[in-house]
């Protein structure tokens, strides 16, 4: 038997976007050809592009559809580079963020950009005062909606204000908040003026159960954004490229079908959640839950095992038919110690010894049962304290 | 499983007698190159892609373990130390005592595994006395050397199933036979960490490189040179020497001394060794039972090994060869042999000239 609790990774496609790619692929058109099928394909499309901008809160023009979180992420960080206002030559970028944000900001850097870091507390947030303090003549900021790794929730609206306040652009990742917590692109923005606060928020559809292959990048219809690949005047010129209409199909059926269960699930979920953090702290004691205890992600458990392998842990449990993750891994598939647990001040070490586990749409009581039947001795094990035995 | 064809015929071979098989790709260098590049053996992503692959096509679980720091303290570290020290040692030999069959080993056993399994070519025979480590049966592909810094205790936990195959061309055709993509990936025979094989450019750059004096035996200054770490004792090519010899013939580095950055030279008659001597030593098993033996002593992966007399006493090991060996530097590892079985070793601190000096 296999139990997968690395939903945060990429979680079962939902039927009902199975169904929908199949169906757009019987239309025959290229969306930008002018002819009846061209037609047909591009209603299909926009169609598309309407249901996830009403569930994302904002206008069909300001859908761009992208292959996915990452090149969401980097559309948007380039583009507000490359339109940034004159002078302005810091970003903001908060500790702990994903490696598609750090690693692009970080390929901003030979051309003049400065990191204005920001520290999260110990449970992994964002300190909004200090978000606030590095804004002032920046050139934007970035922010995570919810931390991908320990699951720990921002509040995504009071850093909008914040970047609003100082006239500062703000890019959000959305990407692990996406079908958990309510994204209303609109709300969010609030009365920001024109080019300030949230313009920009990337979303990935795998991570809802949409094929892997598509995402969005919400970009503000006021927002100053160049475009980051060039060849066609597609998506408002932001995003070249033959527009993958099944793609967009599939997205749209999976973010409905997410957004219509959100709140059910959501419950669910926080269950199950909770059973595990419970039943991980009694089968080991010297365990710890790392994040926010409550204000989280309803399918992330996140947990420092002191003194063990998280190269072990992962084997031992997988071993037992339990699949979970460490965070991040390198191309290689070597488990890399947690940039996160070290943001939140934890050490090299502690960074090497934690375990991500995370449900959704398919996750039952045998998951939990799977991993508390394992835990202890795996624990054991990884740390190497079976050599009294 | 390194990604080349050893080690996943060896992982095919132990599918097939009935083990319960993982794969484990040994990361060793956080900043690793991506492609395979010349003879470089492992360490790119290439390489953990070959090994996953060939797992893969022999249905085994497979996992990357990420050994990096170990291997920065106790290989890559050790190895820039002991030139520090003027003396030349054997990365792989350090890797297979500390990681491989240390580390890592420690690991599995503590995983609920039971041995590591490698595709070395050396072969593990059981006697009353404990398992023995022997020579490969293909003495041109014979591994035992660098094996030689394994214990009792490692080798109880060891499983080599190539050591019995009569060459190396059998294992790419048994590779090729099995559907292995890695059947024709050329050998590794270079320094894994040492990206372009450039040693002494890789050593400048860590160990640093200051001109220093070249002197004959008597003292005297004959020439300079930039760097003592650069060279090596047995070396001829590469020596700027200002004053020739006075019979005119090519002279030889002799020694390096790293502390006064000086390299000494002379004739090629003052390379051949005595005597070699060093403390660090171990048993591969069941070690000699008498403090004074008879064997033969080998001191490279591909050098012959030579009869010899060795002697056992609380300051190391000695050892007398029955014919002066060629071009040995401090911190060579010495492998003792008796017939095919490996004996033990010993690190070497010391060596004696078999020709006195003159006066």
């Amino acid at each position: 038997m296999r139990f997968y609790l690395d939903h945060a990774a990429t979680t079962p496609l939902r039927p009902q976007a199975r169904e929908a790619w199949l169906a757009a692929t019987e239309i025959v058109g290229n969306a930008s050809s002018t002819h009846g099928a061209g037609q047909d394909a591009r209603r299909l499309l926009e169609e598309s592009r309407e249901q996830i901008a009403g569930i994302l809160g904002c206008d069909p023009i300001e859908v761009v559809l992208t292959s996915g979180g990452t090149e969401s992420i980097n559309t948007a960080l380039h583009g507000l580079w490359a339109s940034r206002a004159p002078g302005a030559d810091s970003i903001v970028l908060p500790d702990g963020e994903h490696h598609a944000t750090m690693d692009t900001v970080a390929a901003l850097v030979p051309e003049g950009a400065v990191i204005r870091p920001v520290a999260l507390s110990g449970t992994g947030r964002i300190d909004p005062v200090a978000f606030r303090m590095a804004l002032p003549g920046a050139a934007f900021a970035t922010a995570l909606a919810a931390n991908n790794e320990v699951g720990t929730l921002n509040d995504t609206g009071a850093l909008s204000q914040a970047a609003a306040d100082e006239g500062v652009p703000l890019h959000v990742d959305a990407v692990a908040a996406l079908g958990h917590v309510p994204l209303s692109f609109r709300a969010l923005r609030g009365d920001a003026a024109d080019g300030t606060g949230l313009v920009a928020l990337s979303v990935a559809g795998h991570k809802i159960g949409a094929p892997v292959g598509v995402g969005a990048l919400v970009v503000a219809r006021t927002a100053r954004l160049s475009a980051l690949m060039h060849g066609g005047a597609q998506q408002r010129g932001l995003r070249a490229g033959t527009q993958d209409v099944p793609g967009a199909a599939a997205f749209a059926a999976a973010i409905a079908a997410a957004e219509a269960e959100r709140e059910s699930e959501g419950h669910r979920l926080s269950i199950l959640r909770d059973r595990l953090i419970n039943g991980i702290r009694s089968a080991v004691p010297a365990a710890r839950l790392l994040g926010d205890p409550t204000d989280r992600l309803p399918g992330n458990a996140h947990f420092l095992f002191p003194g063990a392998v998280g190269e072990s842990l992962l084997f031992l449990l997988d071993v037992a038919g339990v699949a979970a993750s460490t965070g991040s891994a390198c191309q290689a598939g070597v488990a890399e110690p947690s940039h996160v647990v070290i943001a939140m001040g934890g050490s090299e070490r502690d960074a090497r010894s934690v375990l991500r586990f995370t449900f959704g749409r398919t996750s039952t009581d045998d998951d939990v049962d799977a991993v508390l039947a394992a835990i202890a001795d795996a624990y054991a094990r990884a740390s190497g304290s079976l050599d009294a035995r | 499983m390194s990604g080349g064809v050893d080690s996943a015929v060896a992982a095919a071979r132990a599918v097939e007698a009935g083990h319960d098989v993982t794969g484990v790709h040994l990361a060793l260098s956080r900043a690793g190159g991506t492609l395979r590049t010349g003879s470089r053996g492992c360490c790119t992503i290439e390489d953990a892609m070959d090994a996953r692959r060939a797992a893969d096509m022999l249905g085994i679980p497979f996992y990357v373990w990420d050994f990096s720091e170990r291997f920065r303290d106790d290989v890559i570290d050790d190895f820039i130390a002991e030139y520090q020290a003027g003396r030349t040692p054997n990365p792989c030999m350090r890797c297979n005592e500390k990681i491989k069959f240390a580390a890592l080993l420690e690991r599995a056993i503590e995983l609920g595994f039971d041995a590591v399994c490698t595709g070395h070519y050396a072969t593990l025979i059981p006697t009353d006395a404990g398992l023995e480590l022997h020579r490969a049966s293909d003495n041109a592909k014979d591994q035992s050397y660098v094996l030689g810094v394994l214990t009792a205790e490692q080798l109880a936990h060891t499983y080599f199933p190539l050591g019995e195959t009569p060459s190396k061309a059998l294992v790419r055709a048994e590779a090729a036979d099995r559907g292995l993509s890695v059947a024709q990936k050329p050998d590794s025979h270079d320094i894994c960490f040492i990206p372009d094989g450039d040693t002494r450019g890789w050593l400048a750059d860590r160990v640093g490189a200051e001109q220093g004096e070249i002197l004959d035996r008597g003292g005297n200054v004959v020439g300079s040179h930039d760097g003592a770490h650069a060279f090596t004792v047995g070396q001829r090519r590469g020596l700027k020497l200002g004053v020739p010899a006075a019979d005119g013939k090519p002279r030889f580095v002799l020694e390096v001394r790293p502390v006064s950055n000086t390299v000494v030279v002379g004739p090629k008659e003052a390379l051949a060794i005595g005597e070699i001597s060093g403390q660090r030593h171990s048993w591969a098993g069941a070690g000699p039972t008498s403090d004074s033996f008879d064997c033969e002593v080998q001191i490279r992966a591909h050098s012959e090994p030579v009869p010899a007399h060795a002697t056992v006493s609380s300051d190391g090991v000695k050892v007398v060869p029955d014919v002066p060996l060629d071009g040995v530097a401090p911190g060579q590892t010495a492998v003792l042999y008796i017939g095919t079985r490996v004996l033990g070793q010993f690190t070497i601190d010391e060596t004696v000239s078999a020709v006195p000096l003159p006066a």
